[in-house]
This record gives structure tokens, sequence and C-alpha cells, in this order.
């Protein structure tokens, strides 16, 4: 197998142009875990680091030593060198309510805070999850507090949410479909179903039937209070997009060695690059490996068999197929992270092992920064 | 483990699967899928996150909005796929119930589905979760109904219980009018004894807490939990003492020496070294034995069913799919 080429993952980490690193991935393959590794590391090597998590396990907010993470960045430790690690968690609806608090006057505000639709809008999963972390990340970096900042992406549906969250939400406000809604306010308070066309009309009639005469109601009255504050929002979300597609961001797409995680990183690989997005590399967490490699598969299968057959030494024909079993994983793991390679050989790679237990610890996370570094 | 075959899920027609991402919920579904359908049954796999995973495990292009038969179940039956898509749903919607189909077309073009699935995408699942429904309702001429179950591959563990929740996501949005009864008709199957949610899982910390965090989510909403499918089980022929003592980082490598230098496969220095680079093999896998013991006893507590699928060495291909349906049928699951 060709070998990728090696990600550094200390000469990202030590680079004070460094700002902003966003650990990106299917579910399930250690981002969060990665991206508090991360964090650890860069404030242990001098930096002052915030890792800004979406929905980390109890868990992990306990191995950073939290008995929970806030919205609000808490410090977690300072390192003898100076560094400090904070960690926060997003919390979306309030993420969002302090948004319309400070962009619309208290009357708009309780307007729109009281409002069905944005109760809805601003504590359901998809979408808000990836607006509010685009909006803190903005926040967090235009305060200049920390000089890095490690993001973990939402668990999303797919993970190009992410990236696709800022144009969607200019879709939705610049789309017709609002605009039809906030028609009646421009008109003067009249119906705009009634100065709309015959085909207006037609649609007007469906979606009454569709959702109710009071649905619409609350929709007007919702789109309305918040056209003018989702002004300043959209343009922040494109402030914090371009911010990410400078030379200060490192994306790391994060993956484990299965099918559907390595061609979702694939994926994601091709997508930041038409997004001219800044890659770092790949990291590969879960690598099974095995001490007693010269040993392939094929052999200590032979070797079982013919212990077996002979009726001597179970133990040992147990243990070689114990060790075929892992042989045959960590060859299958490497066939997947070969297609990778095959497609994408530009792109630096990192591997971490599978750890036998889970973290539960800095000296946990510790560990998993200094495979990530030495991988 | 469980050997008495669980009858009970006889009456089930609608199986939701959910699990962590990374666990294989999508692998389980359609293994769950072809077991029930074994025996001449006629099953529905739906998938509704449009990532088109279906077509994947299967080895398909990709499936339109449309029921297709897939694939044919060990002992005859058949196995039928639809990929739910939220955008063709709604029109299918708006024709059926008010035989709207160009204010439908129109509505679709101004972006209404961009437009409902941000503002509330409690709406996106009521149309995801309505056809799900329409399909287990469904009945033929003679009045029997269409599928003998539909397996759901549904959204992770993480935000199961909003998804099948329905009413109480749409109730503060239409208090009345036609999505509330829509939500209703949809909530009277999800919340019925034809209704099982089961939870995939890997016997690692994370997975496990969050399918208990979701059986306990999903009970206090009043859904039904099923079964939990422990996926990706190593087997291990290692005899419990020897695993004990290795547990303790302790194996005793002299055994393995001449273990390995009767079977030929090295000899003097190279026989010591192979053994001390197994033994730490050993030592190692006997602590993730133990720790997934452990993660086994939590996952009792949660009084369930329990099904235990094994890792497939060569990864999932067609042939590994029927052999965890396999599974999943000698275990009593279906």
């Amino acid at each position: 197998m060709k070998e990728p080429a090696r990600l550094d993952i200390d000469a990202i980490l030590d680079d004070r142009g460094t700002r902003i690193i966003v650990c990106c991935g299917a579910g399930g393959v250690g981002k969060t875990t990665t991206a508090a590794a991360l964090g650890l590391r860069a404030a242990e090597r001098g930096r002052c680091a915030v890792v800004l998590t979406v929905d980390p396990a109890r868990r992990l907010a306990q191995s950073m030593g939290l008995s929970e993470l806030d919205n609000t960045p808490r410090l977690v430790q300072e390192s003898a060198g100076g560094g400090q690690l904070f960690a926060m968690m997003l919390d979306m609806k309030r993420t969002f309510d302090e948004i319309i608090e400070a962009h619309a006057d208290p009357e708009r505000a309780r307007q729109i805070l009281s409002n069905p639709f944005y109760q809805s809008l601003s504590s359901s999963f998809s979408g808000t999850q990836e607006y509010m972390a685009m909006e803190k990340l903005g926040q967090l970096r235009r305060s200049d507090e920390w000089d890095l900042i490690v993001v973990d992406t939402p668990p999303s549906r797919s993970a190009l949410d992410f990236l696709d969250a800022p144009e969607r939400l200019g879709r939705f406000l610049d789309g017709r479909f609002i605009r039809l809604l906030t028609a009646p306010a421009k008109a003067g308070g009249r119906s705009a179903f009634k100065l709309l066309n015959a085909g207006f009309g037609l649609m007007a009639g469906a979606m009454t039937k569709l959702l109710g005469a009071q649905v619409i109601k609350d929709l007007q009255t919702f789109v309305s209070a918040l056209d003018a504050v989702f002004g300043g929002f959209r343009q922040r979300a494109e402030m914090t997009y371009r911010l990410l597609q400078a030379p200060g961001t490192a994306f790391l797409v994060v993956a484990a060695p299965e099918r559907d995680a390595m061609r979702e990183a694939s994926y994601f690989v091709e997508r930041l690059a038409d997004e001219r997005m800044p890659l770092a590399g790949l990291v590969v967490n879960r690598v099974h490996t095995s001490p007693a490699a010269a040993l392939s598969a094929a052999r200590s299968t032979a070797a079982a068999e013919d212990l077996e057959s002979r009726g001597e030494h179970e133990l040992t024909a147990a243990v070689l197929r114990l060790h075929a079993g892992r042989m045959q994983l960590a060859a299958r793991e490497n066939r997947e992270r070969e297609h990778f390679v095959t497609a994408h050989p530009t792109v630096p790679v990192a591997k971490v092992r599978a750890m036998s237990e889970d973290v539960h610890d800095l000296a946990g996370l510790r560990q998993i920064g200094e495979l990530l570094a030495s991988a | 483990m469980v050997d008495s075959p669980h009858t009970d899920w006889a009456d089930v027609r609608l199986h939701v699967v959910t699990g962590k991402g990374g666990t294989g919920k999508t692998t389980v579904a359609a293994a769950l899928a072809l077991a029930l359908a074994s025996g001449g049954k006629k099953v529905l796999l739906v998938e509704v996150e449009g990532r088109q995973g279906l077509a994947q495990i299967f080895d398909l292009p990709p499936l339109p909005y449309e029921e297709r038969r897939i694939a044919v179940a060990p002992s005859g039956g058949d196995v039928y796929a639809l990929a739910i898509d939220p955008e063709a749903a709604m029109l299918e919607y708006l024709e059926m119930f008010y035989g709207m189909r160009r204010a439908g077309r129109a509505l679709s073009k101004m972006g209404l589905v961009d437009f409902a699935t941000t503002i509330a995408p409690g709406f996106r699942d009521v149309l995801v979760t309505g056809k799900t429904t329409e399909a287990v309702r469904r009945r033929n001429k003679n009045g029997r109904r269409v599928y003998d179950a539909v397996v759901l591959d549904a959204p992770p563990t993480g935000r199961i219980t909003r998804f099948l929740n329905v009413t109480q996501e749409v109730a503060g949005l239409a208090r009345v009018g036609p999505i509330k009864n829509h939500s209703e008709l949809v909530s009277s199957v999800v919340k019925s004894p034809e209704t099982a949610v089961h939870f995939v899982t890997l016997l690692e910390e994370m997975p496990v807490q969050e399918t208990l965090d979701g059986i306990t989510e999903l009970r206090s909403a009043g859904l039904p939990p099923g079964g939990i499918f422990v996926n990706m089980v190593r087997e291990s022929q290692l005899p419990q003492a020897a695993l004990d003592t290795a547990v303790k980082g302790r194996f005793d490598a002299g055994e393995l020496v001449l273990g390995l230098k009767a079977a030929g496969v090295a000899d003097g220095a190279e026989a010591n070294a192979l053994a001390e680079a197994l033994a730490e093999e050993i030592v190692e896998h006997a602590r993730r034995t133990a720790l997934e013991s452990a993660e086994r006893e939590s996952l009792a507590a949660a009084g369930l069913p329990s099904f235990e699928l094994p890792l497939l060495a060569d990864g999932v291909d067609l042939a590994g799919l029927y052999e965890l349906a396999e599974s999943i049928r000698t275990q009593g699951a279906a």
C-alpha cells in the first residue's frame, strides 16, 4: 500500500496562525473526543484553547473535570507553559434567544420569543444546531479571547449540513415563500393573497387547506417579526463562512476505518475542496493493530487448524484463532483506508489505534493526543 | 442468551430501528427486514434520511421514491424498499388528501419544503412518519394488509423520541387543522402495540449509555420499546479462566511457546517473542471483554429482550446480511 503523507498534528497546533480547527465527519467516529484531545494538547503546548462541542456525552464533560457544559467557556486547566484549556457546550436555544434579544427591540423580541414557530425552530435539532454552531464559532473568534478554537460539528443527518447552513439560511430568507408570507405587512395590512394573481390565490388556498388558518397567521407574525432581525444574522453567518475559508482555519476530517465512515470522509474531502475550505488532513480513529503483526491471518488460522486436528494445545489454538480474527479485521480496515488514499493521495493521514477502554479523564485525552501526534 | 422466541412481536407491524451513529443501524434494519420476510412474507424496508444507505447495503443504484422489490428472503418472501423523500411525500400527501397536484407543484417550486423543514422540522417528520404508517395500515382489496411488516431505518437514538412523538412536536404549531389530524393518525399507529422501537448498540460505553437514555426517553413519551440489538459482537474461544488471569495483566506465554512450536509456526527466540506479543494481545482482549461484560449488564437493566449479532470479519456484504438475518431468526427476534 502506498503510504499517504503523515498528518503532523503538532505542527498545526504549534502554528500560532492556526486559529480554528474544525473536526468533521460521520456520527460515531469520535469527533468530539478528537476535538477535546486536540484542545488539551494545544493547551499543554502553550496555546490558549477553547473546545466548542455541540453534543458531548456526559462522560466527555466529566473527562474534562466539568460536571456540565453550559454555553459559556469554562476553564478546564491551566498548563505549566502558560497554556489554558477552556471547554463549552453549545446551547442552541440560548444562543438563538441571545441573538434575538441583541437585535430586536424588547417588544419585538418578546413577540418572537413567544411565537410557537420560533420555539419549534429554536429547539429543534435539524438545521438550527448548525446555524447556532456557526454563530457561536463566529462569536468566540470575534471575542479574540482565545488564540485557538477547536470545534466539532453537529451529529447531523449529513456532516455536510454544517457547511450548508449559511446558504440554506440565506435561501430560506430570500425565498419567495417568505416573501409571500411577509407580503401582508408590506401591503399595509391587507391580505397579500388578495392582491396576487390567480396562481397565487390557488396556492393560498392550498396552504390554508394544508396548514390551517391559525398556522398561517402564526407564521406571518413570526416571519415579519423575524425579518429585520435575521438580516444581521445572515450577514454574520456569511462572515463565519468566509472565516472558515481563511488560512487560519484547519479542517480535520475524522473517520473510523469502516466503509460508511470512510465513504463519508471521501465525500467530505471533496466537498471541502469545492467550497475552497482549507483541509489539513484525515484522522482515522479506532484502527486495530496487533503486537504480533508478523504472524498473518492465514498462517495463524492454518496453525490453529493443525493443533485442533491433533487435539493438542487447545489454549494456543484458541489464541491463534483470536489473532487470526484480529489480523483479518486489521486487513479489512487497511483496505478501507487504501481506497481513500488511492482516491485522495495528497491528503495527509493520522491513524489512532483502538483503545481497549473509553476515555474518562484528562489523562485519557492526553493519551489520545499523543497517539494523534505520533501517528 | 434468551432462547425462547419473542412471539409477542408476532403482532408488531412496524419495527422502528434506531441507534447511535456508527453502530450499524441501517445494517440491522436490513437484516431484520430479511428475517421478517423469510418464509413467504412481504416486508417493506423504509429509509428516511436521504442518504441512500439501503442502496449501498444491497449494492443497488440509488433508490427512487417508490416501493420496489430489492431482495428475496431465505425460503421465499420479498423485501421491498422505499426511500422517502420529504418533498415527494408532501406532494403525494397534497394530492391524496386534497386532490391538489398542480398547487402542490407550485408550492414545491416556491420552496415550501425548504421552508417547512427549516422552520419546523416537526412538519417534515410528520410527512415521513405519515408515509410510513400509511404503508403499515394499507390493505388490499380483500381487506388484508399489503405488508406483513414494515421496518423503518429511523433517525439516530438522540433524535428518535422527537421523531416519533409527532403529535407533541406539531401540537404547538398546529392546534387544529389537517396537520394536527394527520399527526394524530400517525400517533395512533406508533403508540400502539403494533409498533416496536428497537435499539442498535455496540458493547461500548457511549452507545450503551445513549441506548439506556433513549429507552428512558421513549418510555416517558409513551412509545413502545422493542428489543436491543447488540451489534458487532466478537466471539472468543478462550476459556474464562484464561481471560480472568489475562485481565489482571498476566498471561503465561510459556504454554504458547510450546503450542507455537508444536504447530511449527516459530522456533527458538522467535517463538518466545511471538508468544510474548500474542500474550500482550490476549491481555488487551481480556480487558476489552471484561468491559463488554459490564456493558452487557448495564443493558440488561433496561429489561428488554436482547439479541447479539456477530462482527462480520469481511465487513457487511450481501452474504453477511443474510448471515445476520439468520442469526436474528434463530434468536427469535423474527
